[in-house]
């Protein structure tokens, strides 16, 4: 049996498909006994979609220092 | 009947004074509620701001130039800057005039500004190919896109809000897809330190995106 706290963090896992099958068999195990667990597990994939459908783009942080160097080197 | 002048009190610069020296104490700012911060502005909002440009050029590299001289562009003028719009605010303020710009330059050149409908002018084309032409009234399409540069922007604006370094793994993990092996190389942190703070920021952002999303 694994606390709340752990099932979350394998919860978090799973949205990144990073959890193991034993650790997703206890998340499906713990989630079937806790009703909170459930929510949070429901806002989650949501977060996930959300992200997803919003086609975010990023820098990459080796873009970002660029972009710094050159405003300082303006600056 | 004598005209009474009276004299009015100039509330809001009264306020902005004691706003000053209360939160500034005695740095040296003319600034009211807003003020430049230039040395920040790559990672408040390089992120914000790259968004905004590419739902408008779909080319990455034009996008990040273009966000590149936005920064550029509002050190240059920082000066004119009165504080009456948030930094975030008149940046993108910036970004929309260099996005327009862009537009104007690459109709300029020669023979691009043409416009070419290749379509109509097929003659084989047979049946009701003329229906297809005009905009579908079912397509959700448009608003779609509308609805998802609205979510990109407040779920930009939840991440701004994190500590910056949840911020920072959430994005390497979420936008960049960088894998959790790379990231705790290049952060120097372990993997359950990482999931610990992606847990976090990800419970920080489902409240604050609670109210209008969820």
């Amino acid at each position: 049996m694994i606390s709340c706290e752990k099932a979350e963090i394998i919860c978090n896992k799973s949205q990144y498909q990073e959890a193991s099958f034993t650790e997703r068999l206890q998340l499906k195990f713990h989630l079937f006994i806790c009703k909170n667990c459930c929510k949070y597990s429901e806002k989650n994939s949501k977060l996930t979609s959300l992200c997803d459908k919003a086609k975010l783009q990023g820098l990459s942080s080796k873009e970002k220092e660029q972009m710094k160097q050159k405003l300082h080197s303006k600056g | 009947m004598p005209e009474i002048k009276y004299k009015v009190p100039k509330v809001n610069h009264m306020r902005s004074v004691n706003v000053n020296s209360r939160n500034f104490g005695d740095h040296e700012t003319n600034m009211a509620e807003n003020s430049l911060q230039p040395e920040n502005w790559v990672d408040a909002y390089a992120d914000y701001l790259f968004n905004y440009a590419i739902s408008r050029i779909s080319d990455a590299e034009i996008a990040k130039d273009l966000v590149q001289e936005t920064f550029l562009a509002g050190l240059k003028s920082a000066k004119n800057y009165k504080g009456d719009a948030a930094e975030r605010t008149w940046l993108i303020a910036i970004l929309k005039r260099k996005v327009i710009d862009h537009y104007r330059k690459s109709n300029s050149k020669k023979g691009k500004a043409e416009v070419k409908i290749n379509y109509s002018a097929q003659t084989d084309a047979e049946g009701d190919w003329l229906e297809e032409q005009i905009a579908d009234p079912f397509s959700n399409f448009e608003h779609d896109d509308l609805e998802n540069e609205e979510l990109g922007n407040a779920i930009q604006s939840c991440i701004a809000k994190l500590p910056a370094k949840q911020a920072q793994v959430f994005t390497m993990k979420t936008i960049q897809g960088i894998s959790t092996e790379d990231i705790c190389n290049e952060l120097d942190i372990n993997p359950s330190n990482l999931w610990v703070m992606i847990h976090r920021a990800r419970t920080a952002l489902m409240g604050c995106l609670n109210e209008t999303w969820f």
